[in-house]
């Protein structure tokens, strides 16, 4: 399993770190061995199960959206709330710069720490999470801003409160304007993209997706456990659920895969940003050329088609 | 035997049929002049797609729209192709949905209905793409468009072909409501999950049966989510209706004169 590998890759590093000052030949020597096993450790990372893409998009030390915004936007602005009721903090919004042009930007957001999962609710938007998401993206309309969005979700919160507020409605209601919006969208899948919780916010021209993301119906615990009344069996789940970037690029629904680094993007974010950055710029040059109205088609006609009978 | 079927089975033998809910018997004929619904206890039991349709549209009027449309593999699940031959077996029926062009007291319009004896009503692909061309069909013929939503949420056999009916439907609804097509939404029980999440909240008019769970997660989720009991009454269409995201509950014997209301007043 991944996991493993990578505790022990950590380890590795570590130790490498330690013994490089030396310049005694026996230690020169374990520290080649040491290197080779790290190569043979990374080279095993190349072919990933889908069980273990699921394990590194739920890793902690995965980037998440907060993060990408920071690497690769400038001036960013964030926007509060949706005006009518609460400020969903499982939802980042606002407008920044991207290689000198205005855009739009809206994410789901996971922590790197407890205190920070607890904030952002895991990943999980309210009602006025996905409200807070459509009156930013207004305003892309109006003032004719790319919008891109991050999609990094468990689900939609299943509260009480939520269903009180209308979250099957605050879902549909975002996915019907999304696919109304004249402007560019871009969604990247940069972790967990579970049900309509993430579609809410995935109604875009281009899907992009980390080559180890994962983009599927439901959690796979979730899947075994309405399917076989079994939470255990994920992943058993994983292998038949086709979630992997791989999955979504034949069924047509993500038009991109970037790049990870060997073992995953928390092995280094920088080079991550480097290889999202590249991809991105390619999405939204090739949307340049269109009208609004072709833009709305084209979104349209993505899905339209997708599983198409 | 259960309660759904028993329109259409005039050879079974048994006379009475006792209600689920209170187990009090009455004869077939008896539930049938209340329209599924127990003489007893008054709770609404589930009514077939079709016999939804006959109840709803003029005598004579009703022109079926893709019959033809029928389950399909996308992911090649295990399993999955025998189970939905099954259900076809059982029901009757190529797929959860029934779409149909008629009127309804002279009022022209299109109709769909969700059958939830079939993978509890849930949303395949098929499902998404016939709910589709019902709505373009409506749209097309300039003609209103009333659903009644009954399904379980995403039908997990199709994965991400099932969620990504979600986002067609939408925009097929928003397409159809941009070009000025009047949509009546009506929520039938159980409507949860992906349907909830998509064209069955995005109605002009939302009207629902009494009785009805309607929501997005569904009430064990929530209970497991949050670590308490939920109010008895909650998600069903008189805690909907209070809050107001279903603007009436409309009783079985006044589905069609509501209906019939409604288009006079868009017409």
């Amino acid at each position: 399993m991944i996991r493993e590998r990578l505790e022990v890759l950590d380890k590795l590093e570590k130790k490498i770190a330690s013994i490089r000052e030396s310049k005694s030949l026996r230690k020169q020597e374990r520290l080649m061995n040491l290197k080779t096993f790290k190569q043979d450790l990374l080279a095993e990372c190349k072919e990933l199960n889908p069980a273990e893409k699921v394990y590194l998009a739920r890793h902690l030390d995965r980037p998440r959206t907060d993060d990408y915004v920071a690497a690769l936007f400038t001036d960013f602005f964030p926007q509060r709330g949706d005006h009518l009721y609460d400020n969903d903090k499982s939802i980042l919004g606002g407008i920044g710069r991207y290689h000198g042009q205005a855009v739009t930007i809206v994410g789901q957001r996971k922590g790197h720490t407890a205190k920070e999962n607890v904030e952002f609710n895991f990943g999980m938007a309210c009602p006025e999470g996905y409200r807070k998401a459509m009156r930013i993206m207004e305003q892309a309309e109006k003032f004719r801003r790319p919008i891109i969005t991050f999609v990094d979700t468990p689900g939609a919160y299943p509260g009480k409160e939520a269903e009180e507020h209308g979250q099957g409605e605050a879902i549909a209601r975002s996915m019907a304007f999304m696919s109304k919006l004249t402007v560019p969208v871009v969604t990247i899948v940069i972790g967990e993209g579970n049900s309509g919780g993430a579609l809410a916010l995935s109604v875009a021209n281009r899907i992009i997706m980390l080559e180890n993301s994962v983009y599927s119906v439901l959690s796979p615990e979730g899947f075994a456990s309405i399917l076989w009344k079994d939470a255990s069996r994920h992943e058993e789940a994983c292998e038949i659920m086709k979630l992997t970037a791989e999955d979504l690029k034949e069924a047509k629904v993500a038009d991109a895969i970037v790049e990870e680094p060997l073992g995953g993007a928390q092995r280094n974010p920088k080079l991550q940003f480097e290889y999202l950055d590249k991809v991105l710029e390619k999405e939204l040059e090739s949307l340049k050329g269109l009208s609004p109205a072709a833009l709305r088609e084209d979104r349209f006609k993505k899905f339209r088609s997708i599983g198409g009978l | 035997m259960a309660l759904a079927d028993i329109w259409g089975r005039s050879g079974s033998p048994e006379n009475f049929i006792s209600c689920p809910a209170c187990g009090r018997r009455a004869l077939k004929q008896v539930w049938r002049e209340h329209i599924n619904v127990c003489p007893s206890c008054g709770k609404y039991q589930p009514l077939k797609g079709k016999a939804r349709l006959n109840l709803v549209l003029d005598r004579g009027s009703q022109k079926e729209l893709f019959p033809e449309m029928a389950v399909h593999d996308p992911l090649g699940f295990p399993g999955y192709r025998e189970k939905a031959e099954a259900q076809q077996e059982k029901t009757g029926l190529n797929e959860a949905v029934l779409s149909a062009y008629g009127t309804i007291s002279n009022f022209p319009a299109v109709v769909a209905v969700l059958d939830s004896r079939f993978f509890m009503g849930s949303m395949s692909s098929t499902v998404g793409e016939k709910i589709t061309r019902t709505i373009e069909y409506a749209g097309k013929e300039k003609l209103p468009l009333i659903i009644f939503s009954a399904s379980g949420g995403a039908r997990m056999q199709e994965g991400i072909f099932s969620l990504m009916q979600m986002a067609k439907t939408s925009a097929a609804i928003q397409a159809f409501s941009e070009a000025g097509g009047l949509f009546i939404s009506y929520l039938t029980h159980p409507t949860t999950g992906g349907v909830t999440a998509s064209f069955a909240t995005l109605g002009d008019i939302t009207l629902a049966e009494p009785g009805a769970l309607i929501g997005f997660a569904g009430p064990r989720v929530i209970e497991q989510t949050i670590h308490a009991k939920l109010p008895k009454n909650f998600q069903r269409s008189e805690y909907l209706e209070e809050r107001g995201f279903v603007d009436m509950i409309v009783e079985r014997k006044d589905m069609k004169s509501v209906l019939a209301q409604l288009l006079s007043l868009h017409s």
